[in-house]
């Protein structure tokens, strides 16, 4: 069974009908990506995931356990975090302070100090930055820093909404690479992009989300071949 | 920022170096109450004691304020509710307390709860008083508490306006149930017939309150000042209190690193709740007496001022503000005085205090708008950090 196993989902925003029926598995250890246009329905997807949106169909399990009717502070202690769209930092706290609070769910110190280091690791840049508030840092650090205090949670199931959103291709890139290398420490990845070349040179498998429902999916490098993506995503063809 | 940055130092703070660092404010500011108890207050007279009692009873009011406007960034604008609760709650504890101890409203406070302007003391160092009125205290911020988990509740669906709203309903709901209360009872007969319950209800309806007591001194005042003081510093630096902090800075940011915000928001409506309750019952002992018809909005406009113009979320900041614009009409009475000389009495202007207080008040928002101090403490802003957060870019 895959960690994480949607079916059926729907979600509305009042009377707007934003996910209609998406059925979506994501494999242990795997990057998974979701492309498509604006207004696909991809972000609320992931924000349905962590609890922030509040499903009105479907299931969804997560490691064998339903998620449904579970609150955000919730679904982050079993093992799901999540480095929200525009990144969602506290501007006025320090990058300390930023990752402290991504391990605010936790209480194993010493994992924590462990986890702090390698995300630090990770992202050097980070570490020179450590007393600087948010609001200070560049569009790529601020998106570094989201990472970052998403992986001081812990994540078995890291959600990335739009991690090149704004930033310069060869930022994109550094992102991109460190992506790939928390994948390949054990953290499955669940990426949301509009940059569908990127997303799915780096990613095991893609599914592609037009209005409010999956049009198809396949391993990405079949995706990345196929004449509708190429034409409508990668702009070929 | 931080004194301790990494997360592994914090990991496991060992018991002796808790207890001083909360201990240890909290005996420095008793030391600093008793001071200003038996060396200021007899050098300063009575009309200074006046000022310097209610400057306390405002930083409590304002930095209790900051936990629910500053940290968690709803807007309360009932503040002034919650200490009228507990300015009835203390007054009537204390007033029927010592009736049915002392068969009538006399002093059986020792030394601390005596004011110097009163004349001379002669009693014991401790009287029983002075717990009935400990409990009073506490009594009056429990029942404050109480009142903002109630209030507390509607914070979880709205915010904002919405919110403020309710808060401000919420301020003028305990006042008209205040002034509509049964006549204070006066013999000592009466209250020893009644249950406590019903001395609850017995609380002087449109006449407010009235209490012979004045156990209210700058010791009890300076007390409380210290101890909401290092709880709420305590909190804004602590992990825990890092939680309120991320609500206002990022809502759903915080509810998607695991924090519970509508846990933390009312905790924050509860905890404010408690000290502005006790902030009333000192009041109440202060003035000898406590009417829900002067705690009303503009009492609790007058604390949101201080929170904002101290900067929304800086302890020292509302701390300085609630110590400055407590002073400041008091100190232009005198300039009103002066001007008021060189009028006609045709003329006169009998409220140029308030106009000026007032003008002061934009001019301080024109110069600052971010507050005195933003979200920072006034020892954040030394000039050589300054320009350091300037050569690394900072904001």
């Amino acid at each position: 069974m895959a960690l994480l196993e949607i079916r059926g989902l729907h979600v509305h925003y009042g009377a707007i009908h934003a996910l209609q029926g998406i059925d979506l598995a994501v494999e242990k250890g795997q990057i998974v990506t979701l492309i498509g246009a604006n207004g696909a329905g991809k972000s609320t997807t992931l924000r349905t995931i962590s609890g922030l949106l509040r499903p009105s169909a479907g299931t969804l399990t997560f490691d064998g356990q339903s998620l449904t009717g579970k609150g955000p502070h919730q679904i982050v202690r079993l093992g799901v975090a999540h480095a929200p769209e525009g990144r969602g930092l506290f501007a006025n706290f320090t990058v300390e302070e930023n990752l402290e609070i991504g391990a605010y769910a936790r209480k194993d110190h010493a994992g924590i100090a462990r986890d702090r280091e390698w995300a630090l690791t990770l992202f050097p840049r980070l570490r020179e930055r450590l007393r600087q508030s948010a609001a200070t840092l560049s569009g790529g650090e601020q998106q570094m820093l989201a990472i970052a205090r998403a992986l001081l949670a812990r994540p078995r199931l890291l959600l990335l909404d739009e991690p090149s959103l704004g930033l310069a291709p060869q930022v994109v890139q550094t992102i991109f690479q460190i992506v790939r290398e928390i994948n390949a420490a054990g953290t499955t990845i669940l990426l949301v992009e509009q940059n569908a070349r990127m997303a799915l040179q780096t990613a095991h498998y893609g599914y592609v989300l037009e209005v409010g429902r999956i049009a198809q999916h396949a391993p990405a490098a079949v995706l990345a071949e196929s004449d509708e993506v190429r034409r409508a995503y990668l702009g070929v063809g | 920022m931080s004194s301790t940055p990494h997360i592994a130092a914090r990991a496991a703070p060992a018991a002796w170096t808790v207890l001083p660092r909360n201990v240890g404010p909290v005996v420095a500011g008793l030391g600093l109450a008793l001071v200003l108890n038996f060396c200021v207050q007899p050098m300063s007279g009575a009309f200074a004691t006046k000022v310097l009692l209610d400057i306390g009873i405002n930083i409590i009011l304002a930095v209790s304020l900051t936990l629910v406007n500053g940290f968690t960034g709803q807007f309360s604008i009932g503040h002034a509710g919650f200490m009228a609760l507990g300015g009835y709650v203390g007054a009537a504890v204390m007033y029927y307390g010592s009736v049915q101890l002392y068969g009538g409203a006399q002093f059986h406070g020792g030394i601390l709860s005596w004011t110097v302007s009163q004349g001379a003391f002669a009693g014991p160092t401790f009287g029983t008083g002075d717990v009935l009125f400990l409990v009073a205290c506490v009594a009056a911020g429990l029942v404050a508490a109480v009142a903002g988990y109630i209030v507390g509740l509607p914070s979880l669906r709205l915010r904002g306006d919405y919110l403020a709203i309710v808060t401000l309903g919420f301020g003028e709901i305990v006042r008209v149930i205040l002034q509509s209360s049964r006549p204070q009872l006066e013999t000592a007969a009466e209250v020893a017939q009644a249950s406590w319950p019903r001395l609850l209800t017995q609380l002087g309806g449109a006449l407010g309150f009235t209490t012979p007591l004045f156990y209210t001194t700058l010791f009890w005042v300076y007390l409380f000042v210290a101890i909401t003081l290092v709880v709420t510093y305590r909190i804004k630096r602590s992990s825990y209190g890092r939680a309120f902090l991320s609500i206002r800075e990022d809502e759903v940011a915080a509810e998607a690193m695991g924090v519970s915000t509508t846990r933390f928001k009312v905790r924050a409506f509860v905890l404010a709740a408690f000290f502005a309750g006790v902030a009333g019952a000192l009041y109440a002992h202060s003035i000898g007496g406590i009417n829900a018809g002067e705690l009303g909005f503009q009492k609790s406009f007058d604390v949101v001022i201080m929170v904002v113009l101290g900067g929304m979320g800086s302890i020292s900041g509302s701390t300085v503000a609630a110590i400055i614009l407590t002073i400041l009409p008091e100190a232009l009475r005198t300039v009103t005085a002066w001007v008021n000389q060189y009028l006609p009495a045709a003329y006169a202007l009998p409220d140029l205090r308030m106009i000026i207080y007032s003008l002061a008040l934009i001019l301080m928002m024109i110069l600052r708008p971010q507050g005195l101090f933003g979200l920072h403490e006034i020892w954040d802003l030394r000039p050589w950090r300054r320009r350091r957060a300037k050569a690394t870019g900072g904001k």
